[in-house]
């Protein structure tokens, strides 16, 4: 995969290179046709399909299907959820994500086992992620609805809080905050432009389009997922599914991006 | 239905005054350690006691941390103190020598190998690299470069290459926040990620009259 990404850097400068413009521009403007090219269609949808068949199929040790989870409107409500999240859930004392909700459903009204529950968390090109498929399906539910994340509980007011401090929490070998590349305008790793998370217009068009397709990945990932690899990339100790720390961070982030109007799958490098 | 109305405007006020006065919550560092022992749980993963630390800060992350890298609002002696330390702590090479070989420096520029643990672990046994190129415009013929950092094109023809630039590049890499605390570039020297030999090839890399980067 992350060769992949890779060759598409290197391609896209070696296109560069033969172009005789100033070489800034020329950059950039590669990048942005390069964008272009992987806007027209989106893979995504496939797992937005596959994912309802999922979400409607009796499966687990209970052989139940996920129709009845309840992510946070109520049992059997998808349409809108996904724009609330994370909240606060009673019935598990916690705030929870929608990736995190999903894998407590998983294990509540289908009777995995928790690791079972997560044993595809992420997908490769040799074995499909339910997850992803199952989150790009319920996320989907929410398209076209503002993003709104209201902090109303003590418990998401805690996990904001949290989340800003994890971001700006400089760690690791290579002193990385989560800020160190996404709290400045403008700026780009290696080809790659970088959001600002501090700037509405920038997190407001990241957030509305997760679970996204990722070309350099060829599958939908989930926020859990990007959180996870930063982390790796800062040279962290992996960080668990829907555990607290990506919850606070996916909180912070996805109240940051309030009244934004989702659009799922997105697509993304 | 006024009634009603009026009720209703009743409670949202009340609402209103119990959000206004709800205390805003405080996140202090036993809450994050907290975090980090139920999110790092080795519920999914086993990881040796040198990766978990990674997890804490050291001196220079929390006093970088404490005022979101906006240097002026760190107490003079703290400070001092600290960029005195980290000279202190600074490792030369053994030859002495601050310069190297450019080309072995392009290739630790160019490279973003090294320690990173769990899905995809990274070989000990390979050298890591600087990956300069993720953040700075280095050499020319490099069109993949980021804009985290400024451009070093052309460091050393506008620097020259004096013992003293040697040390002071040296120096930099080593632990960039002694030039520049807190800046966002890593300290390869201070957390062994660079050996004191990979760092002085980087030297060439930026000085040497023969470096691409000079040309």
């Amino acid at each position: 995969m992350r060769t992949l990404s890779r060759r598409a850097v290197v391609a896209a400068a070696a296109f560069a290179a033969a172009t005789g413009f100033a070489l800034a521009q020329t950059t950039e403007d590669e990048v942005l046709k390069y964008r272009r090219m992987i806007a027209e269609d989106n893979p995504g949808e496939l797992w937005e399909i596959r994912g309802e068949a999922l979400f409607k199929q009796r499966r687990g040790p209970k052989n139940a299907s996920l129709e009845q989870c309840d992510f946070g409107m109520g049992p059997g409500v998808v349409k809108g959820a996904y724009a609330r999240l994370p909240r606060y859930f009673a019935d598990a004392d916690r705030v929870m994500d929608m990736e995190t909700r999903l894998v407590h459903c998983m294990v509540a009204l289908q009777g995995f086992a928790p690791k079972d529950a997560v044993k595809t968390k992420f997908g490769d090109l040799n074995r499909e992620s339910d997850i992803e498929a199952l989150a790009t399906y319920i996320a989907a539910q929410s398209n076209h609805m503002p993003i709104d994340v209201r902090l109303e509980h003590a418990k998401e007011r805690e996990a904001y809080k949290i989340g800003e401090t994890l971001f700006y929490r400089r760690m690791s070998k290579m002193d990385f905050a989560c800020a160190t590349c996404h709290a400045d305008q403008g700026k780009r790793i290696r080809l790659q432009d970088l959001y600002n998370a501090t700037n509405k217009k920038e997190i407001d068009n990241v957030m509305r389009g997760w679970p996204a397709y990722r070309v350099s990945n060829s599958t939908v990932r989930t926020m859990q997922h990007r959180l996870f690899d930063c982390g790796w990339q800062m040279r962290l100790p992996n960080v668990e599914f829907g555990s607290e720390w990506t919850v606070a961070l996916h909180t912070y982030l996805s109240h940051g991006a309030n009244g934004a109007e989702i659009n799922v799958p997105g697509m993304r490098r | 239905m006024k009634t009603r109305n009026i009720a209703l405007q009743g409670i949202g006020a009340v609402l209103l005054a119990a959000c206004a006065s709800a205390p805003e919550p405080v996140v202090t560092e036993e809450t994050i350690q907290r975090v980090i022992r139920s999110s790092y749980s080795t519920l999914e993963y086993k990881y040796p006691p040198e990766v978990m630390a990674r997890m804490n800060q050291d001196d220079g992350q929390k006093m970088c941390t404490a005022v979101r890298n906006e240097v002026a609002k760190i107490p003079r002696a703290q400070l001092d103190a600290f960029i005195a330390r980290a000279q202190q702590e600074i490792k030369y090479p053994a030859s002495g020598k601050l310069t190297g070989d450019w080309k072995q420096g392009e290739r630790i520029a160019q490279s973003g190998f090294g320690m990173r643990f769990g899905e995809q672990t990274d070989d000990p046994k390979r050298p890591n690299g600087g990956n300069c190129y993720a953040c700075h415009q280095v050499a020319p013929q490099e069109l993949a470069f980021g804009t985290i950092g400024p451009s070093l094109l052309g460091y050393g023809k506008q620097r020259g290459a004096s013992e003293a630039m040697q040390k002071f590049v040296y120096d930099k890499i080593y632990n960039a926040w002694i030039v520049s605390p807190c800046s966002n570039m890593p300290r390869f020297g201070h957390h062994g990620f660079l050996t004191p030999e990979q760092i002085t090839h980087v030297v060439a890399l930026l000085l040497d009259p023969g470096s691409p980067v000079n040309k």
